[in-house]
């Protein structure tokens, strides 16, 4: 049986979709075996991100309401033969799905995938019951940024009254260079903050954008920063220990050298 | 060179000022109370309460104060009369 993990954050526009997307490949490419569940109903973007777009033909409410079974409606990804996604409806409005409809859903894909991660919609209202209603874990994604580590509070608190046991912090959109002049919220500061324990840590990455234009994960790619921090959390995720890194820039004299020189 | 951080009013980083206003912002949001759950609250303390003495239900108010570092319940229940039976206790 697997494990069903929400990725939340309260807040939109942190990197939710981005997590969710990035940790799922990660997984599969570990050899496990994962389903994406795009959560956020009415406004579906796992698909994008995963260049699976063109491929959707049944969604979660058609599964929900019985129109197609989810080994229909699933798409298998293009790179990863053990990753699926189930993509989210795109005009309904979500309070055509229950949080008791998608536990049944959740837990029928838990005896399938060794994986399930819901990718939550922002905010804290049904859409969010939705989400977390099927989940044992939470993945709470938070930037270095006073609005997000407030919400992400509440999300935490909301979490902890539906009974999550295991919830953990990823933080996104680091900017190492802004935390050592101290113009940014450091790591030990956010989990100090939120007293919850870290997953991971994701540097900004302009490989981000890049890697969403295209459609493919940027775990795929270990020579991106942000590409390796999201196979970290991967790795976690099963079990490994895998030592934190704070992305921060080598600029030591020495470095500097090397890099005039076109050493590094 | 021309300091960004001056322009702020500040020598230090505005990470420290992130920092501090997000303790208070957390502390805050963490003891806020519903209006259900105040609700519940008085008419737990009405329950105890009536058990001794007759109190004047429409006088009674329970409030959540909160300054920057304390949150405190303030609550005045106006008394009409002990009841008979508890005088002898």
């Amino acid at each position: 049986m697997g494990k069903a993990i929400v990725v939340t954050s309260g807040k939109g526009g942190v990197g939710k979709t981005t997590t969710t997307a990035n940790i799922g490949a990660g997984l599969a490419a570990l050899g496990q075996k994962v389903a994406l569940v795009d959560a956020d109903i009415g406004l579906r973007n796992l698909d994008l991100f995963m260049g699976l777009e063109n491929r959707v033909v049944y969604h979660l409410v058609d599964v929900i309401e019985g129109r197609a079974t989810w080994k229909k409606a699933i798409i298998r990804d293009k790179r990863l033969e053990n990753l699926v996604l189930l993509p989210s409806a795109q005009v309904r409005d979500k309070d055509s799905v229950t949080p008791r409809q998608m536990k049944q859903l959740v837990d029928e894909l838990k005896q399938e995938f060794d994986f399930v991660l819901l990718d939550c919609p922002a905010g804290i209202e049904r859409g969010f019951k939705n989400a977390v209603a099927g989940a044992d874990q939470a993945i709470v994604v938070v930037n270095p940024e006073v609005s997000s580590v407030r919400d992400a509070d509440r999300v935490i608190g909301l979490l902890e009254a539906e009974e999550i046991k295991c919830i953990q912090l990823v933080v996104n959109r680091l900017k190492p260079s802004m935390v050592k002049r101290g113009e940014m919220l450091a790591i030990k500061d956010i989990v100090d903050l939120l007293a919850i324990d870290l997953l991971g840590i994701v540097p900004e990455d302009e490989g981000i954008v890049i890697s969403s234009n295209r459609g493919e994960p940027i775990a795929l790619n270990q020579t991106m920063k942000a590409g390796q921090a999201f196979c970290n959390i991967s790795r976690r995720l099963m079990g490994d220990e895998i030592p934190f890194v704070d992305w921060q820039e080598d600029d030591s004299f020495f470095s500097r050298l090397k890099k005039l020189f076109g050493i590094s | 060179m021309f300091d960004l951080r001056r322009l702020w009013g500040g020598k230090r980083g505005s990470k420290t000022q992130a920092k501090e206003r997000l303790q208070l912002i957390l502390i805050h949001d963490r003891s806020s109370l519903s209006p259900e759950l105040l609700d519940l609250i008085k008419q737990r303390i009405l329950d105890v309460l009536t058990e001794f003495v007759e109190i004047d239900e429409q006088g009674l108010a329970i409030d959540l104060e909160q300054t920057d570092d304390t949150s405190a319940l303030i609550t005045n229940i106006p008394i009409k009369a002990v009841r008979r039976n508890t005088r002898v206790l």
